[in-house]
C-alpha cells in the first residue's frame, strides 16, 4: 500500500514560538524547541518526523508563515 | 525513505505566497493579522491580481500591512479608509479597491464612513478584523467589546449599564441594501481559515463584477492584549466570542454557492 510521508520546514529565524501550529497538528509531530532564535524564541521544530503526513493543517494557521510543508509517496 | 529525499521542490505542498514581501512581521507571536493577511496575499497571487490590487491601509496595529503584501498601497487617516478607497475604485473602475481595517478604526472613528460607503454600494472590499480591544494602544475597551471582558479600561469587565453595549456594526452593514455579501469568519483553525479563504474569495470575485459592498468580518484574538497565550486567546474567543458574533454569512445576494457553511 502506498504510504505518503510529509515533512516540515520551519523558518527558524522568523518562527515567533506562538504554539498555535503545535496546538493544531493532530499527529503529534511539531513541539517548540528547547533552544531559542537570535530574537530569543523557542521556535518550532519536527519532533516525530516520522509521523507527519503532510496535510498542511500547521502552514494554514501559521501567522508568519515560515513553515513550508512537502508530501512524497512512497 | 529519508526526510532529505522528501525536502525537494517537487514536492511542495505549501510555501509562502510570492505576493508576501520577505520580511519578519512586526505583529506579536500567534496574532491573527498575520494568518489573514496571509491569506489575502494567496488570493491575489491564485486570482493574478497582483497588477490590479489597490489597498487602502487603516490606523491601528495592521497599518504595516503595506510592507507586508506586495501591491500598490495608500495609507488612510483613521477610520477614513473606505471614503479613500470609494474615490480611487471610482477613478480606477478598473482595478481591485479593497481595504482592511480593524475594530477601532472600522467600527469606532470610522463608523460614519463605513455605513455610508456600504449604503452607497461602492464596489470595494472591506476585510474588518474584530479582536473586541483596542490592540495598538494598550488593550483599551473598543466598541466591539464584548459584556464582562477585561480590558485596561474596564478592569472588572465591561459593565452594559456605565460603559454602553457592544457594536454588532456586521449585523447592521448587513441591512444596508448597497453591500451584497456581508459574512463573519474566524482565522483560529486550519478548517476556519479554509473558509475564510472562500469568504474573502468571494468578497473579491464580487467586487471585480461590480456586484456591489463586500464586507468580511474576521473574529480575531489579540493575544497580547487580552492578556493570554496565543492558544488560549484561541480557545477563550471559541467559548467567549463566538456566542455573541456567531460565525457565518450574514446575507449573500448572490444566489449561488454559499461560500461557507458554518
Amino acid at each position: 500500500m502506498a504510504k505518503i510521508i510529509g515533512a516540515v520546514v520551519v523558518d527558524e529565524e522568523k518562527c515567533k514560538g506562538c504554539n498555535v501550529c503545535v496546538n493544531e497538528c493532530i499527529h503529534d509531530v511539531l513541539a517548540l524547541h528547547k533552544e531559542v532564535n537570535s530574537y530569543g524564541y523557542h521556535y518550532s521544530y519536527m519532533k516525530n518526523s516520522d509521523k507527519c503526513i503532510g496535510c498542511a493543517n500547521c502552514g494554514l494557521v501559521c501567522p508568519d508563515t515560515c513553515i513550508t510543508i512537502y508530501r512524497a509517496k512512497v | 525513505m529519508e526526510l532529505i529525499d522528501i525536502i525537494k521542490q517537487e514536492n511542495i505542498v505549501y510555501k509562502k505566497s510570492k505576493v508576501l514581501n520577505d520580511v519578519v512581521m512586526h505583529y506579536c507571536p500567534g496574532c491573527s493579522h498575520g494568518t489573514v493577511q496571509k491569506v489575502i496575499a494567496e488570493l491575489i497571487e491564485e486570482l493574478d491580481l497582483q497588477e490590479r490590487a489597490i489597498g487602502v491601509a487603516p490606523v491601528g496595529c495592521s497599518v504595516f500591512i503595506y510592507n507586508y503584501i506586495e501591491v500598490d498601497w495608500q495609507e488612510a487617516a483613521h477610520g477614513r479608509a473606505p471614503a479613500v478607497a470609494t474615490g480611487i475604485s471610482r477613478l480606477n473602475p478598473d482595478k481591485f479597491v479593497f481595504t482592511y481595517q480593524g475594530d477601532g478604526d472600522l467600527a469606532s472613528i470610522g463608523s460614519g464612513e463605513t455605513l455610508h460607503a456600504c449604503n452607497r454600494g461602492e464596489n470595494i472590499l472591506i476585510i474588518f478584523i474584530n479582536n473586541g480591544i483596542y490592540g495598538m494602544t494598550g488593550g483599551q475597551m473598543a466598541p466591539t467589546t464584548i459584556e464582562g471582558m477585561v480590558t485596561s479600561t474596564t478592569p472588572f469587565g465591561r459593565n452594559a449599564e456605565l460603559n454602553g453595549h457592544p457594536l454588532k456594526i456586521t449585523e447592521l452593514i448587513a441591512k444596508l441594501p448597497g453591500t451584497s455579501y456581508v459574512t463573519r469568519q474566524s482565522v483560529h483553525t486550519a478548517a476556519a481559515v479554509r473558509k475564510c479563504k472562500k469568504a474573502i474569495k468571494k468578497g473579491i470575485q464580487n467586487v471585480l463584477e461590480k456586484k456591489g459592498t463586500s464586507f468580511v468580518e474576521v473574529v480575531s484574538t489579540c493575544n497580547s492584549g487580552w492578556k493570554m497565550t496565543p492558544v488560549a486567546a484561541n480557545k477563550w474567543m471559541e467559548e467567549n466570542m463566538f456566542p455573541f458574533y456567531p460565525l457565518g454569512d450574514l446575507k449573500d445576494d448572490i444566489k449561488d454557492e454559499p461560500a461557507s457553511k458554518n
